[in-house]
């Protein structure tokens, strides 16, 4: 990511005067990575499908510290975290960024702190390495910092953002999640707001040996906002990291998961679905590291397209030289339902170890010609009939999550987003 | 001794998912020249891992004992030096080899074996010649020739395309394992006629099996019971049917006992 | 045509490691002071008698290439090039175009014989004995280029009673200029890119081939390269039209000496194909790779593209690349013409300290037209290899259809293997499918071998060729054979 040698500092312009004045040394070297870099464009190769310049039209100021909270409690409503299970959650809900203590009821068994206090950065993401991250780092004012102890279970968590603005402005929220030895936790993540945003959060996860991390985001942002989100996780011996992303929402969004299985016999699996209509874009990026033998990853990733919507896949799995007997397999798919509708993907292998088993795979197309005869011949009208194939197609996506309590709320937040029956026809 | 082939005291293991496993613990076992004998043996006796061990497949760790090969050290020697030398493993699961021509193949194989015995290579014509006549004797398609190894192959096609092998390769001593697995009444005959063509003083063989059926066709100077790594009783053809119709239970009691 | 008995010789001698095609032929050269600029290119220019239109594109090409940079994405790496100390022109001494064998230099003619190239009409014609079962080869058309230039063309008599035109493109310049004029840089732009640009200021030969309308090419023509000169920059060019219903299979090969200094190789490959045309494009590239610690080899930075203009016109490419220090390379296809077809196969095998960064670009322009990439990748050494690929599908498209298939195959545990497929789809009604996969050789395979009295060297040889089977057999007869024959040389030291 460091083609560009020149500075590009221009680029940085949105964010004003506040990148200055700053005398923290890890925010200091953000900003100054960020300068040369500036924000990355289409010329970077990890960038080439996905344009910020949405971004860098508008000043993006600091959100105001105060908050509405009739309309935090509406959202709430609105995306059904007030009623049936989910009402019984434990949930860290933060609204442009910063955490709102009224809505949030503290998990038993996980222990929590905040960015805002702590100020620890965390050691995965190194801020040079990524315009975003450093962007994330020179600017992050708060996050939850979540810590389940050896052998215990944190249980079902939600980590809940909301945007809420008037004029533009951007938060950076530094989240991290850590799992002792044989912990257990279930995190969802759920992204959203109003209004003209940016919302750009890095996640650490740091899984130890014999842990399991099963992580849900739900991205349904508001439709001027842009979510560019960064998770970077490592996993150590036989632990597990297990992660879904389904996108929604947002003008622009971009979910970046860097999943590193460090020690042997860890497992990650970074699964993830889009279904996008509109003008939106949705970006899944995802490098895949396996830096230990006998590591398992697996992914899959399906788009549903529609209008004017564009979906990027970009996968890359590295196998280091030492990683011998690694087993990776990634599987990307699209569906393209309007004539307007673009899939641009970019499955990568990087393998330096001779004795691994990896493949990948890649379809695009349109609805089966064949199976919708088939439907309709038996009676199931030409809409429905599309409604009934796109539903199997994303389902068998969801199926992939286990914790039954994200897949439900998913199997609902996709329902309220399908395209109107027809209309693509 | 024999001077053909004497196993003494071989123990194998082999490492499953980092731990050591020991497969073969003490086989002793000799055939000699012309003799045909058969292993019987409850599933996991160690009977497929005597064969690759024989044959050199380099994931088993040999950590005693000794093979004699017609007065060769066989533990020592490569896998492709072993076949030079005479011996031939018909594979229980004959491996796919896609894209690579079976005509091809066999025919690399019975010229790299024929150049280490000291012999005239063959030309494409006269191998093609002697490869159908062998393929015809035992009822295999003659597009089977044409087809990659194994690819596509039904379980009876690949036993047949081994013995074919073997048929062109002229062994002196082959081993069977579970030849006959997967085979109907007719393609047992016909593999089991394959084999007792090649029968006479200079070539013996050992046949691994679970079913009585083959031996019928394939009758054995002696037959071994093997049993958690071990021969634990050795006899004639008779105790083909002995076993088939009491099972392993008596000669496993009996070894236990012992 | 390579070096067909040459390399089977070489297999025999198996064990002793060796570049068969490195020797040098001693000859009197006309070359070119060192150095790129206008001058350079005007000499150039002057020394092939071109027409004013050609001088001009060329300086165009030259100010282009000023403005662009050296592309950087691809996963090769190498010291940065002088481009000033290079010579852009070196000729055998002896006026270019001889019209017949007996004016070709002898010694020329002998590192030909050498390198197994059949220059001899008379005795192709005549034909040779051969062993039963084995069908008599059809004679090969031959353009062979000498460093910069073309040397001799073979079957030219036959070929223009065909209406067939077959000669060095520096010919067809003077001969057919509305032809070459009208084609010239229609399918790779001048200033399309760094090397493309390089080349256009500075190409000094290569082939042209022109296929009239119905028009069945009556033989395979093929152009054998061979690099020669020290400190020479090799740039050929070559246009292959084919008219509509016409069709032609086109093979090329290439060969250098073994010298410790990198050579850098910038061609340029322009194909045309008008309705319900077809051309079959197969490459044995076997520039040398450079000795077993990385030191020397040709840099192959080479520019091929064909443009599928008709409707219902194919284009092919093959390929098998065991040379080279470098290779960057992406035949590609425009599939404009409605039902358009366009095929890449290739065997890219890299050993040693080799790089190759190659793949192909489909670009889906017309309705229904439809891709085929299979691409075999194998490592083995230090080397790296790279399958880059481009499937785009504009909206136009409909019924666009691709289906890629790449695997790759790593022999050693210092070695790498990449795949970077980008798939760009703009149309609801295409569909494109891609798989890869990349393994080392199975255990269960090679014991099988061995224990039917392969070495292993051999069985490793059987089971790539045997993975490698899907593309070779895309190669014309003879090409096949040596192919395989090659694959086996580029691996050899790489196991055990």
């Amino acid at each position: 990511m460091n083609a560009i040698t020149k500075d590009r500092s221009d680029t940085l312009a949105p964010f004003g005067t506040r990148l200055d004045g700053v005398t923290d040394p890890v925010r200091k070297a953000a900003i100054g990575a960020l300068h040369r870099s500036g924000l990355p464009d289409r010329r970077v190769e990890e960038w080439r499908y996905t344009s910020l310049r949405f971004l860098t039209e508008t000043p993006l100021a600091a959100p105001a510290e105060v908050y509405d909270a009739g309309q935090v409690q509406a959202q709430l409503e609105n995306l059904g975290l007030n009623s049936g299970t989910l009402a019984e959650l434990p949930r860290l809900v933060f609204v442009n960024g910063r955490y709102a203590e009224p809505f949030s009821v503290l998990p038993a068994e996980v222990e929590v702190s905040f960015f805002a206090k702590t100020q620890t950065f965390g050691a995965l993401s190194a801020p040079d390495r990524d315009p975003l991250t450093a962007l994330n780092a020179a600017l992050a004012s708060d996050g939850a910092q979540l810590h389940v102890s050896a052998g215990k279970n944190g249980g079902d968590v939600l980590l809940v953002s909301l945007g809420q603005t008037d004029t533009p402005v951007s938060f950076h929220p530094r989240h991290s999640v850590t799992l002792d030895e044989g912990a257990q936790l279930t995190l969802i993540s759920i992204q959203a707001g109003q209004g003209r945003y940016l919302h750009n959060p890095v996640l650490e996860i740091s899984v130890a040996a014999e842990a399991n991390l099963k992580h849900v985001t739900l991205q349904t942002e508001g439709q001027d906002a842009a979510c560019l989100a960064t998770t970077y996780a490592q996993v150590a011996e036989r632990g597990t990291y297990d992660s879904f992303v389904l996108g929604l929402g947002a003008a622009l969004s971009r979910q970046e998961i860097h999943a590193r299985l460090a020690a042997p016999f860890a497992t990650v699996h970074v699964n993830g679905a889009q279904m996008l209509g509109g003008k939106q874009i949705g970006d899944v990026t995802s490098v895949i590291t396996h830096a230990a033998p006998d590591c398992i990853s697996r992914q899959t990733v399906r788009n549903v397209l529609d209008g004017h919507a564009r979906g990027v896949f970009q996968g890359k799995v590295f196998v280091d030289r030492v990683a011998q007997k690694t087993d990776g397999y990634q599987m990307n798919q699209a569906l393209l339902l309007s004539e307007n509708a673009e899939i641009d993907a970019k499955p990568e292998l990087e393998i330096y170890a001779d004795d691994v088993k990896c493949s990948h795979g890649a379809t695009v197309g349109a609805l089966d010609d064949d199976q919708l005869f088939y439907l309709r011949s038996r009676g199931v009208p030409d809409a429905e009939a599309r409604q009934i194939l796109i539903h199997a197609f994303m389902d068998e996506a969801l199926g992939l999550i286990e914790d039954e309590t994200a897949r439900t709320l998913c199997t609902q937040m996709l329902a309220r987003s399908f395209p109107v029956a027809g209309e693509s026809a | 001794m024999t001077q053909f082939l004497d196993i003494s005291g071989l123990c194998a293991r082999i490492d499953a998912d980092g731990q050591e496993k020991e497969i073969l613990k003490g086989v002793d076992l000799s055939i000699p020249p012309g003799e045909v004998h058969a292993i019987m043996g409850p599933n996991g006796s160690g009977k497929s891992t005597l064969s690759y061990v024989l044959a050199g497949r380099e994931d088993y760790e040999v950590t005693a004992g000794t093979v004699n090969f017609q007065g060769k050290d066989l533990l020592e020697m490569e896998p492709e030096e072993r076949a030079a030398a005479g011996l031939f493993l018909a594979f229980q699961s004959p491996i796919e080899l896609p894209g690579v021509n079976n005509a091809n193949f066999l025919r690399t194989a019975v010229n790299a074996v024929r150049r280490a015995r000291g012999k005239d290579e063959l030309d494409a014509v006269t191998f093609l010649k002697t490869a159908r006549a062998a393929a015809k004797e035992l009822s295999m398609a003659p597009d089977m020739l044409k087809r990659n190894v194994n690819v596509g192959f039904s379980g009876g096609e690949k036993k047949r395309n081994e013995v074919l092998q073997m048929t062109l390769l002229q062994p002196s001593f082959a081993i069977l394992d579970e030849t006959d697995s997967g085979l109907d009444v007719d393609a047992l005959r016909i593999v089991a006629e394959g084999v007792n063509r090649l029968r006479s003083p200079s070539f013996s063989a050992l046949v691994i099996t679970h079913h009585q059926r083959l031996l019928d066709y394939l009758v054995p100077d002696r037959i071994h019971v093997m049993a958690k790594g071990r021969i634990i009783h050795s006899g004639g053809p008779e105790l083909a049917q002995q076993i088939d119709r009491e099972g392993y239970t008596r000669f496993l009691a009996e070894a236990e006992a012992a | 045509m390579p070096a067909v008995t040459e390399t089977r010789e070489a297999v025999e001698k198996l064990g002793q490691s060796s570049y068969k095609w490195g020797f040098e032929t001693d000859i009197d050269m006309d070359v070119a002071p060192k150095g790129l600029n206008e001058d350079t290119i005007r000499l150039i220019s002057a020394r092939k008698e071109e027409p004013e239109w050609l001088l001009e594109w060329r300086l165009a090409a030259y100010r282009a290439w000023l403005k662009t940079e050296e592309p950087k994405w691809a996963k090769v790496s190498y010291p940065p090039i002088d481009y000033q100390d290079l010579h852009y022109y070196a000729a055998p001494r002896k006026k270019p175009g001889p019209k017949s064998l007996e004016e070709v230099d002898p010694e020329l003619l002998r590192t030909y014989e050498k390198l197994g190239i059949p220059l001899h009409e008379q005795a192709m014609l005549a034909g040779v004995e051969l062993p039963e079962g084995e069908t008599a080869r059809p004679p090969v058309a031959v353009d062979a280029v000498f460093d910069s230039v073309s040397v001799v063309t073979t079957f030219r008599k036959t070929l223009e009673e065909a209406g067939v035109i077959f000669c060095p493109i520096s010919e067809a310049v003077r001969d057919y200029p509305d032809l070459v004029r009208k084609y010239l840089g229609s399918v790779v732009p001048a200033g399309d890119n760094f090397y493309a640009a390089l080349n256009s200021a500075v190409f000094t030969d290569g082939s042209f081939v022109f296929v009239p309308k119905g028009v069945r090419c009556p033989m395979e023509l093929s152009t054998y390269f061979r690099i020669n000169a020290k400190n020479t920059g090799q740039f050929e060019r070559t246009l292959i039209v084919v008219e509509d219903g016409a069709s032609v299979s086109y093979l090329e090969g290439c060969t250098a000496p073994m010298r410790d200094e990198n050579q850098l190789h910038a061609a340029v490959v322009e194909l045309v194909a008008m309705e319900d045309a077809s051309i079959k494009y197969s490459t044995v590239q076997n520039w040398y790779p450079g000795d077993e610690n990385g030191r020397g080899g040709i840099y192959n930075f080479v520019t091929k593209r064909g443009a599928c203009r008709g409707a219902r016109s194919k284009i092919s490419w093959t390929q098998v690349e065991t040379g080279s220090a470098i290779t960057w390379k992406y035949p590609s296809c425009i599939l404009q013409g409605e039902g358009s077809v366009g095929e890449f196969y290739s065997v890219a095998v890299t050993n040693n300290h080799q790089q190759a960064d190659t793949g192909t670009k489909m670009i889906h322009i017309g309705r229904n037209t439809r891709s085929t990439i299979i691409a075999k990748t194998i490592s083995a050494g230090h080397s790296d290899s790279t399958y880059r690929g481009l499937v785009r599908v504009l909206p136009k498209a409909s019924g666009a259809r691709n289906f890629t298939q790449c695997d790759s195959l790593l022999i050693g545990d210092q070695c790498g293997a990449h795949t970077v497929p980008y798939i760009e789809n703009r149309n609801m009604g295409a569909r494109i499918e891609h798989e890869a996969t990349t393994s080392k050789i199975s255990e269960d395979q090679l014991f099988y071998c061995r224990q039917r009295g392969l070495s292993e060297e051999d069985a490793v040889g059987l089971i790539v060729n045997g993975f490698c089977r899907d593309v070779l057999k895309e190669l014309p007869m003879e090409f096949a054979v040596e192919a395989q024959k090659l694959l086996q040389i580029s691996l050899e030291g790489s196991v055990g």
